[in-house]
């Protein structure tokens, strides 16, 4: 290829991320002239779908592979810390619910990193047990794909078994809802009255994955491991012979991924009045979707591909019913394969 | 001593038994080369060195050690350290972290050791912070270079460091080499680049069929008829590549 043709390639790429990027704040922007209430809200929904969709990109970025039963950890999170919030820590004395603004009790921010602990430990054991047996055997990724299938479907039949399949809730105290209510001057003389109501509880939420994403930024670029899960990421075989301890590096990211599922369900529980069995399973099509849109195996993209996942399914609400919300994210995802398969922070030769 | 002696290797992949019995040795800072007809097992003799294939026959001896075998971290902590022919550097780190990376069995003396790589491929310093996917062929392979002495090696082994560039690019890179060689470390280097390798190694092996065919002085490689006709295009040994 000549230089000039490669200069116009590279120019043309340019223009055409510019013109993605202007296309989705223009989306955006649409939206929240529309529906300003939907974008908060749908911020939120999007963060917890992000929570999980950088645990599915990172799985796939190092182990090459669909981790089908993420959204079941997820359930698996929630359920565990309903445990521990009306099973466990009361039986310690430690109980209540409705804490400031908030519905949750002050018991949640105890039972969370307890969540986050035991559902590491699993993932690091069903690894253990099962991933890195097939592994030694060269098993490729369509297999991996559906075995996490099967270990999804065992892991709900467990939760089914143990809690049964009427929906729960985590123990909550009503509170009352910010309302903001506000009106932006249009250049054209009118005004947009904007008037939104957040729940107190969506303000810990958001500021929560602010943190863990933050935190995931300082890891993967700050720490040696973190970097190190970066080159195994780029190339597990160069790693290897660079002495990076790839098994290592594949128990922390089941770490990370699990810790991240395990907050996620955790808080789309406290979000949402009730629980289910297949509440995490139901979020799987939209962190599918955002891992699509953002770009496979790249944990920014999963990041703003699950805001604007959940953006779209909130905004959507707005004119069909919130039924069919998976199907918009649904929707989201097909089209991102039919006209940019590698997403919007995919590279070409990725 | 020998910094490597292989004696009577026999591996392969699977059922497919490629070296049937290969002995060579390395003494300490200096520079060999290996060549041979296309599937002659060279870089299969590579990997086996490097604890990547673990042979079904024969030893590999580093200094006085029996490394037959050895996870590759412990390789590295021993001084032997490799760089493969392609994808030797992680494209979406920057330039810097590829070094880091090197040093990860061992990261005690890592700033310092860092600074000594950019003395020596100054080229590297100006991009530190350049994601490594953006680097040319020429300056990959400097990169990978770095990458694979930030420890403080014994033993280099270079699976055809000069693939995939232009003969000037394949110059440089042998003189850098030298340079390296200069330092006190060993290099050992899989080539089809003979000419441009040998004259800057000691010794040379030439395998075929997975087993010693003939091995001795660059010098005397490089002059001797059989090798000309075989391998250098041509009787003349005094002839230029190409």
């Amino acid at each position: 290829m000549s230089m000039q043709t490669m200069a116009i390639r590279a120019r043309s790429a340019a223009h055409s991320e510019l013109g993605w990027s202007v296309a989705i704040v223009a989306v955006c922007v649409v939206l929240l002239l529309a529906a300003p209430g939907k974008v908060v809200n749908g911020l939120l929904l999007g963060s917890m779908i992000a929570l999980g969709a950088i645990g599915i990109t990172l799985i796939y970025s190092i182990l090459r592979f669909a981790h089908i039963a993420h959204g079941d950890y997820m359930t698996l999170g929630a359920y565990i810390t309903l445990f521990l919030l009306t099973v466990a820590l009361p039986a310690l004395g430690i109980d209540g619910a409705g804490f400031g603004p908030f519905t949750f009790g002050y018991p949640l921010l105890i039972a969370l990193p307890i969540t986050v602990v035991v559902c590491c430990a699993l993932a690091v054991a069903i690894d253990y047990s099962v991933y890195e047996r097939l592994r030694e055997r060269g098993t490729g990724p369509v297999t991996l794909s559906m075995v996490s299938l099967g270990i999804a479907i065992a892991v709900r039949g467990a939760i089914q078994m143990l809690w049964g399949t009427e929906p729960l809730q985590l123990p909550r105290a009503s509170r009352p809802f910010y309302h903001l209510e506000f009106e932006i001057a249009l250049p054209t003389g009118g005004a947009l009255p904007f008037d939104i109501r957040i729940p107190p509880d969506n303000i810990f939420l958001g500021l929560t994955t602010v943190v863990l994403v933050g935190a995931l930024y300082l890891f993967l670029n700050r720490t040696r491991i973190g970097k190190a899960m970066r080159a195994t990421s780029d190339n597990i075989d160069l790693a290897r012979i660079t002495g990076i301890n790839t098994t290592r590096i594949i128990h922390w990211t089941w770490v990370i991924a699990a810790a991240y599922a395990a907050i996620a369900g955790t808080l789309i529980a406290v979000s949402q009045a009730q629980m289910l069995p297949t509440s995490g399973w139901n979020t799987l099509i939209p962190m599918f979707a955002a891992v699509t849109l953002g770009g496979i195996g790249k944990p920014w993209g999963a990041l703003v591909g699950g805001l604007l996942v959940g953006i779209s399914m909130e905004a959507s609400t707005e004119w069909v019913s919130p039924a069919y919300k998976p199907a918009v994210a649904f929707a989201i995802m097909l089209m991102v394969l039919l006209l940019r398969p590698r997403g919007l922070f995919g590279e070409r030769d990725a | 001593m020998n910094i490597l002696t292989v004696d009577n290797i026999v591996a392969g992949y699977g059922e497919t038994e490629i070296l049937h019995g290969v002995s060579m040795r390395i003494e300490p800072g200096e520079a060999v080369t290996i060549f041979g007809p296309n599937g002659c097992g060279k870089s299969t003799l590579m990997k086996t060195i490097f604890g990547l294939l673990t042979p079904k026959q024969g030893s590999v001896m580093f200094e006085d050690a029996d490394i037959t075998g050895m996870p590759t971290d412990r390789l590295i902590h021993m001084g032997m350290s490799y760089v493969p022919q392609t994808g030797n550097i992680f494209p979406s780190l920057t330039i810097e972290e590829n070094l880091e990376m090197g040093a990860f069995v061992d990261d005690s003396d890592v700033r310092s050791r860092i600074s000594e790589m950019y003395a020596m491929f100054p080229d590297l310093q100006r991009g530190r912070r350049q994601r490594a996917g953006s680097l040319s062929g020429g300056q990959r392979q400097m990169l990978a270079f770095g990458r694979a002495l930030m420890l403080r090696p014994k033993l280099l082994l270079l699976d055809e460091p000069s693939a995939g560039l232009s003969p000037i690019m394949s110059q440089l890179i042998f003189d850098r080499l030298s340079d390296i060689q200069q330092t006190g470390v060993a290099i050992l280097i899989v080539e089809h680049n003979i000419r441009t390798a040998l004259a800057m190694s000691d010794r040379g092996y030439v395998l075929a069929d997975g087993e010693n065919q003939l091995d001795g002085s660059a010098s005397g490689l490089l002059d001797n008829p059989d090798i000309g006709r075989l391998y250098l295009g041509g009787g003349r040994p005094d002839a230029p590549d190409e």
